[in-house]
């Protein structure tokens, strides 16, 4: 990575950490759930974006993840922190488990397959059977964390810093898995299926593993969604999760770790605008963009920029020297 | 062996509405080899759209009538303007394209209408018409699906319309040699899949009522009817809902419970999908390398 | 005096990849005229190039009007009829399915019933199979089917695409003098595309020779079956 990128994203994290000081309370949840996002989308884009598997059911796994933090907080009075790793554990077994059978199914076949489980979720999650645990239609509420140490700061502005911190271990764990043999590996199973295989490339493995470790980045999400959110119930973790989550890798940039914060930001902020205009309009929004997106823009704002930057350093470069 | 009996009819009659939603993407599967996400969606605008003649004082079977023209007429428009642009993109977009279609119609029809729910009617009188079986609605509305499957048929095999859309689904190349406008084709098979959506739209919403949201399990029975018959097979499509929804019903009432329907669906999908894909009675596909 | 169907300085593409660099040639009405080359000299281009297929640079004429950029189903509405490489049989569709697609774009509906009869006098094959599924039709038969499916279309001029391709000598024979007869008869000019030089200058009055997307040689059948060059390379003796 070059100097000026390094600077870049130092500036871009202080800017960051010094937020929760000069904006609401309230503004700061929202940052709090635009990193949970961009968590999430980091994961789907892996397996989309990279990896060329498409998945409409994404918000399954964000549930699993959420409910496995509420379950454990309020069944067995774990804290807040321990529920992280296990939910990544819990998501990426899921993932994988998953991704098995997902194996024989190409393209639109597994967006099927993955919209059916999205659209079966809520109903599979009322099941009575279950209730004990997940708490039926109702749900589980949790309780926030207070900071620690007696920090002073609020509980939100330390949800946010944990959230924070959270986000960077993430977003530096994929880029080293991104740019290593297991990324390359990805994207040459998406551009060249049988090429890859022919060169020694263990897809079926490969492809496990990504759709694993995609949905160990989604549950990882989940899990601190529901800590930020405090609650989760069947009906919060229907088809349009796991939409809106397409919606953000599409917006911010497919293949793109840059793209995942472009699309949180995105999905977490329109939103609030659009809210203003009607209880409806947030979606037609999504879904126009989602359009306008495919048609126009198809890198997405992440490639929008990377192109904005080349074009810039061009011109810097063909400046005449005189 | 009563209940047994009304289970079975009572899944007949909502298979004939998943049958026609299955034909539906199945007529459109076979033209472009693309699954419809936004079937269901399509299906309950047309509704809406019925509700509203309806509502503004229009008797029922012509407002039915020109809510099945309005269905054509928006899958004609859809396929010309929304789909024809991705036609041969890569499948990541066009299920964009598809998703994206799916959550504009939703969100405008909560826009339009509010997300209340609101009643349809029936057009089949209240009182139970066959013993105690069946409702008068649901005997009526596998007489609807019927006719319309056979007028279907009708125009497929016996007309030059049909064949030439028969011709331009299987090999566009040389629908094109012959001078079929294949363009054309395709928008009259998305009008004529739109318009049975739409006829399914109506007949299911008598029974869960309105609102923007209703078809979203609907279709993933439709999902399950069409791949159980063959994705590519109009007639397994037909096959597939009726069997799905005498399933859906009778594993309902008697083994895992009304909760865990819908789970039905999705383990007949993502079954069918790993063991068969090709389903009962479709082609099975083989890759060259 | 216009020919019937003139070519000037037609190239074509696939992508970046040129395929034809600039060809001419020229058909009188009423004539059958070949178009030899090996494989990959452009022949099937040549072809698809005058229906629309391809993209192309150049004119194209057809009885003095320009065709050269109309959408496939517009040129078959000029009465050019294509028998692609290939056959292009709808093979889920009936025999008889096959053939009235032939004349879809016709509105003259009893004389496409009395075509139906006159190609199933051509091909009486074809009319004992004409409720059978077309891809069950062996490959001499799909062959006939597809000549007599773009006969359905009562063309002026008559595009075939390696017609004698994978059928036995005798009968691409017999496919041949049908087609001769049916030029004769029904005067129905015909571009016949060809690897197996011997057989298409026995049919042909006029022959072209293309290599490597470039008209080489041409002139009436004979003087072409008499060159050395072409005796050699593509006649073997």
């Amino acid at each position: 990575m070059s100097r000026r990128q390094v600077l870049l994203i130092a500036i871009v994290l202080l800017a960051a950490c010094a937020l929760p000081f000069v904006v609401s309370s309230y503004r700061t949840f929202q940052l709090t759930m635009a990193l949970v996002y961009s968590i999430a989308l980091l994961g789907l884009n892996m397996l989309t974006g990279y990896n060329g598997q498409i998945s409409l059911g994404h918000g399954a796994f964000y549930a699993i993840g959420a409910y496995a933090a509420a379950i454990l907080m309020e069944h067995f009075g774990w804290p807040y922190w321990a529920t992280i790793p296990v939910a990544a554990a819990v998501c990426l077994v899921a993932g994988f488990l998953f991704g098995l059978p997902a194996l024989r199914l190409e393209g639109l076949y597994l967006a099927l397959a993955t919209f059916a489980l999205a659209v079966s979720l809520p109903a599979l999650l009322k099941y009575h059977h279950l209730e004990p645990w997940t708490g039926g239609v109702q749900g589980i509420v949790i309780l926030k964390p207070d900071p620690p140490f007696g920090l002073p700061i609020d509980a939100d502005q330390w949800l946010y810093y944990f959230t924070l911190a959270v986000a960077v271990l993430m977003f530096v764990l994929a880029w080293n898995l991104l740019r290593g043999r297991m990324g390359r590996a990805m994207v040459a199973i998406r551009d060249q299926h049988i090429a890859a295989e022919a060169m020694g490339i263990h897809t079926a493995m490969v492809k496990s593993m990504t759709f694993g470790i995609s949905a160990m980045y989604t549950g990882v999400a989940g899990a601190l969604g529901a800590i930020a959110i405090q609650f989760v119930a069947p009906d919060s973790f229907n088809i349009f999760v796991s939409i809106m989550f397409l919606v953000g890798i599409v917006i911010g940039g497919l293949a793109s770790i840059s793209g995942a914060v472009y699309g949180a930001l995105f999905i977490q902020f329109v939103p609030n605008i659009a809210d203003a205009i009607s209880k409806a309009a947030p979606w037609a929004i999504f879904g126009i963009f989602l359009l306008g997106f495919v048609y126009l823009m198809p890198t997405g704002v992440a490639g929008a920029v990377r192109m904005a930057v080349a074009r810039l350093t061009r011109k810097a470069h063909n400046q005449p020297k005189s | 062996m009563e209940a047994l009996l009304h289970q079975v009819l009572a899944g007949l009659a909502t298979g004939g509405i998943y049958a026609s939603l299955a034909l539906a993407l199945v007529m459109i599967y076979q033209a472009t080899h693309l699954v419809n996400f936004a079937q269901g969606e399509m299906a309950m605008f047309a509704t809406y759209f019925a509700w509203s003649l309806i509502n503004a004082g229009m008797p029922y079977w012509p407002a039915f009538l020109l809510t099945v023209v309005f269905a054509f007429v928006l899958g004609v428009v859809i396929e010309r303007v929304i789909i024809r642009p991705v036609e041969n993109a890569p499948v990541l977009a066009v299920v964009v394209v598809f998703i994206a279609l799916l959550v504009i119609l939703n969100s405008v029809t909560g826009w339009i209408f509010s997300y209340t729910i609101k009643t349809f009617p029936s057009p089949f009188p209240a009182e139970p018409i066959f013993g105690n079986y069946i409702t008068s609605h649901g005997g009526g509305a596998i007489g609807v699906t019927l006719v319309v499957l056979l007028l279907l048929y009708l125009f497929f095999r016996f007309t030059p319309l049909g064949l030439a859309l028969r011709a331009a689904a299987q090999n566009p190349d040389s629908a094109r040699l012959v001078g079929i406008r294949v363009g054309w084709m395709l928008a009259l098979g998305w009008g004529l899949a739109a318009a049975i959506g739409g006829v399914a739209g109506m007949m299911v919403a008598p029974i869960v009522f309105l609102d923007p949201n209703m078809m979203g399990g609907v279709l993933l029975y439709a999902f399950a009817a069409a791949l159980v018959g063959g994705i590519d097979n109009p007639a397994g499509a037909v096959f597939g809902g009726f069997l799905v929804g005498v399933l859906e019903n009778v594993l309902g009432a008697f083994v895992i419970g009304n909760e865990l329907k819908l789970a039905v669906a999705l383990v007949l999908i993502i079954g069918v999908l790993v063991v068969k894909p090709s389903g009962f009675f479709g082609k099975v596909l083989v890759t060259r390398v | 005096m216009a020919a019937f169907l003139e070519v000037l300085k037609l190239h074509a593409a696939y992508g970046p990849t040129r395929v034809l660099h600039g060809i001419d040639f020229a058909m009188d009405e009423g004539t059958i005229t070949t178009l030899l080359g090996a494989n990959g000299a452009g022949k099937t281009t040549t072809l698809r190039a005058l229906c629309g297929m391809v993209k192309t640079q150049g004119e194209v004429r057809f009885a003095g009007e320009r065709i050269d950029g109309k959408a496939t189903e517009d040129v078959v509405r000029k009465g050019i009829a294509h028998v692609p490489d290939g056959r292009g049989t709808f093979v889920n569709l009936t025999t008889e399915e096959n053939l009235r697609l032939g004349a879809y774009t016709r509105k003259d509906r009893d004389a496409v019933e009395s075509d139906l009869e006159r190609v199933y006098g051509y091909f009486p094959r074809l009319k004992e199979r004409h409720a059978q599924q077309a891809g069950t039709l062996s490959g001499g038969e799909q062959q006939m089917l597809a000549v007599s499916r773009a006969l359905m279309l009562r063309p002026r001029l008559m595009l075939l695409d390696e017609p004698s391709f994978g059928l036995a000598p005798l009968i691409v024979q017999e496919l041949f003098e049908i087609l001769r007869t049916v030029n004769e008869k029904e005067k129905v000019s015909m571009l016949v595309v060809e690897q197996n030089a011997a057989m298409a200058l026995e049919l042909a009055d006029h022959a072209y020779l293309i290599e490597t997307g470039r008209i080489v040689l041409s002139g009436t059948a004979d003087q072409i079956k008499k060159d050395d060059a072409v005796r050699r390379s593509y006649l073997g003796y």
